[in-house]
């Protein structure tokens, strides 16, 4: 019996164990080691990091590609538009989708379902296809430029597509639903008698809302600003259908390296800082926050 | 009165942000739809009401075609995917000795901080490496964007499995033990059917994951596998394409279909 329990423990952990180290962990130290490669013209486009000539082993190691990255401003920049970009979205989803996800918790129940389900609908529609709706609304011929215009409010069309408010609107609008559900998911728990009880006790509206409120919402708050932070850091679409030349991000200086520079080792190194600057910090945040959290409860 | 007031005042800070956040949400997917029935080549300019572009996109090969792919590829992955997710949440929750635990947990949360655009990077690297190194694989395809979906959506799996596998009680099981159930059907007849809600919304999960992907399957994708937003994105990063907007009132129609078949299957277990 407990052999076949182990049998089935070993399997358990074997099979995604190693799945997980072929194709996610091995993948992530080759770019690491492709990152501190010598580029070279050829197939693949870097040195081999052991050579055997003549003269012995020589080890083509080097951190120029970080050197490079660091030096140039041009990568420096698109960091920092990526970090506000993802700073900006996630505040501006909070403040919409808090009170959204606030109301909708608040309602009855057989209503609350039914707006529930259209907060999912949303969400469930093509990622890609929610981008485009806004290349279409925003166009020099778009809805808005139409209406304003039939209205006499304008006489030229205003262009409004291909910059960085424009990713800003695209972001907020495909992320929204990441922020809105979890914070729903606490705000439902989340008793009303609370609320009474502190206006019993003589707190205004506003003075309730931080002190009773907020506090008891804010892992919803945490939870929803990692799920739209994250993915937005390395975002690639919405900077690529709605964004402009005005600003570059992080997503797209890693693609142009690859597919239009064919710099693998750079690619590489790019993605590399892009781990430990931006990704490295989240998880550990994540973890204090987690050991926090745990330690108040 | 004042009472009335405040209570009047609620009422229209609540209709008011529930209709501003709803408006946001559906206008862009409405102004779509209302576009795909407009006659005319020029997406912006209204000509007439018509269906042309509905038959244009079931005439469209190149969409049809990567429409099956996609589905193929996301069903397998999604399958995959619950399968080892899980196994990890089930790992993790019940099995206390596992070798390096601390590397394990890494491996299967950290695809969730990982961005697409560095998972699909490393992951075409290793491809092509390993195509050299031992010949495997041979070409990138549909098995290299198969092997990509499954690694990124196995965590989210775990996630879900987990968090339900850790908040049951566990003395079911024992209990089962103890009364001599052996571990097999114990397995098969308390932790799989309690975890079976769990599994589904993972598959599901999963299976949207692959199919809404545009930046992994970009990286992986070889000769014969062109998912379905490989080709829309093709089609609308320079311009707009009205059999693209025909192509987003099938899928909403199809998603507010299984939103309405969800809600009243939901409505009528509560009532049970």
């Amino acid at each position: 019996m407990t052999n076949f329990l182990k049998k089935q423990n070993f399997w358990f952990v074997f099979t995604p164990y190693f799945w997980l180290v072929l194709f996610f962990f091995i993948p992530l130290a080759l770019i690491f080691k492709i990152s501190i490669s010598v580029s070279e013209w050829g197939m693949p486009p870097y040195r081999d990091m052991f050579a055997f000539s003549e003269e012995g082993l020589s080890i083509n190691v080097t951190l120029s590609n970080y050197l490079f990255i660091f030096s140039d401003s041009f990568y420096l920049r698109s960091y920092l538009n990526s970090l506000n970009l993802a700073l900006t979205s996630t505040l501006i989803c909070l403040l919409i989708g808090y009170p959204i996800a606030f109301y909708v918790a608040k309602s009855k129940e057989n209503i609350r379902n039914l707006l529930l389900i259209l907060l999912i609908i949303p969400f469930w529609t093509s990622f890609l296809l929610r981008v485009y709706a806004w290349k279409v609304i925003l166009q020099g011929s778009g809805v808005i430029n139409t209406i304003l215009i039939k209205f006499g409010i304008i006489d030229q069309p205003l262009s409004m597509l291909h910059n960085h408010y424009a990713v800003i609107l695209g972001v907020v609008y495909t992320y929204l639903p990441f922020m809105i559900l979890p914070l729903y998911g606490y705000l439902v728990k989340f008793d009303l008698n609370l609320i009474d009880a502190s206006s019993d006790l003589g707190a205004k509206p506003f003075k309730t809302f931080i002190k009773v409120i907020i506090p008891l919402s804010l892992p919803g708050i945490m939870a929803g600003s990692m799920l739209v932070f994250i993915p937005v850091v390395g975002e690639f679409v919405i900077p690529e259908l709605l964004g402009g030349s005005d600003k570059l991000y992080f997503g797209k200086i890693i693609w142009d390296e690859f597919f239009v520079n064919r710099d693998w080792p750079i690619a590489s190194a790019l993605a590399m800082s892009g781990i430990f600057i931006l990704v490295v910090p989240i998880i550990i945040f994540q973890l204090m926050y987690a050991k926090y959290h745990f330690k108040n409860e | 009165m004042q009472n009335i007031i405040l209570k009047m005042n609620k009422i229209f800070l609540k209709s008011f942000f529930l209709t501003i956040g709803f408006a946001f949400l559906y206008f862009p997917i409405l102004t779509l739809i209302v576009y795909s029935f407009n006659d005319n080549k020029r997406v912006m300019v209204w000509k007439g009401f018509s269906f042309r572009w509905y038959g244009e996109l079931f005439r469209n090969e190149q969409i049809l075609e990567a429409f099956m792919i996609s589905i193929k590829i996301a069903s397998l992955s999604a399958t995959f995917a619950t399968l080892l997710g899980v196994m990890i949440g089930y790992s993790l929750v019940r099995i206390p000795k596992i070798p390096a635990r601390p590397f394990f947990i890494f491996l299967s949360s950290s695809p969730l901080v990982m961005p697409e655009i560095i998972l699909g990077l490393s992951l075409l690297l290793f491809f092509i490496s390993s195509n050299h190194l031992i010949g495997f694989p041979s070409s990138k395809g549909q098995l290299t964007v198969l092997i990509s979906h499954i690694t990124f959506s196995v965590a989210f799996v775990a996630v879900i499995i987990q968090s339900r596998l850790s908040s049951y009680d566990k003395n079911i099981e024992e209990a089962a033990q103890d009364l001599g159930t052996l571990p097999n059907k114990i397995f098969w007849k308390i932790t799989a059917p309690v975890i079976l809600p769990s599994i589904i919304s993972g598959w599901l999960l999963a299976f949207t994951l692959s199919l809404d992907d545009l930046v992994v399957a970009s990286f992986t994708t070889g000769p014969g596998a062109n998912t379905l937003p490989i080709v829309v994105f093709s089609k609308v990063r320079l311009g707009l394409s009205p059999e693209v907007n025909a192509l987003s009132s099938m899928i909403m129609l199809f998603v507010v279909i299984a939103a309405v078949i969800f809600y009243f299957v939901n409505r009528s277990n509560v009532q049970k």
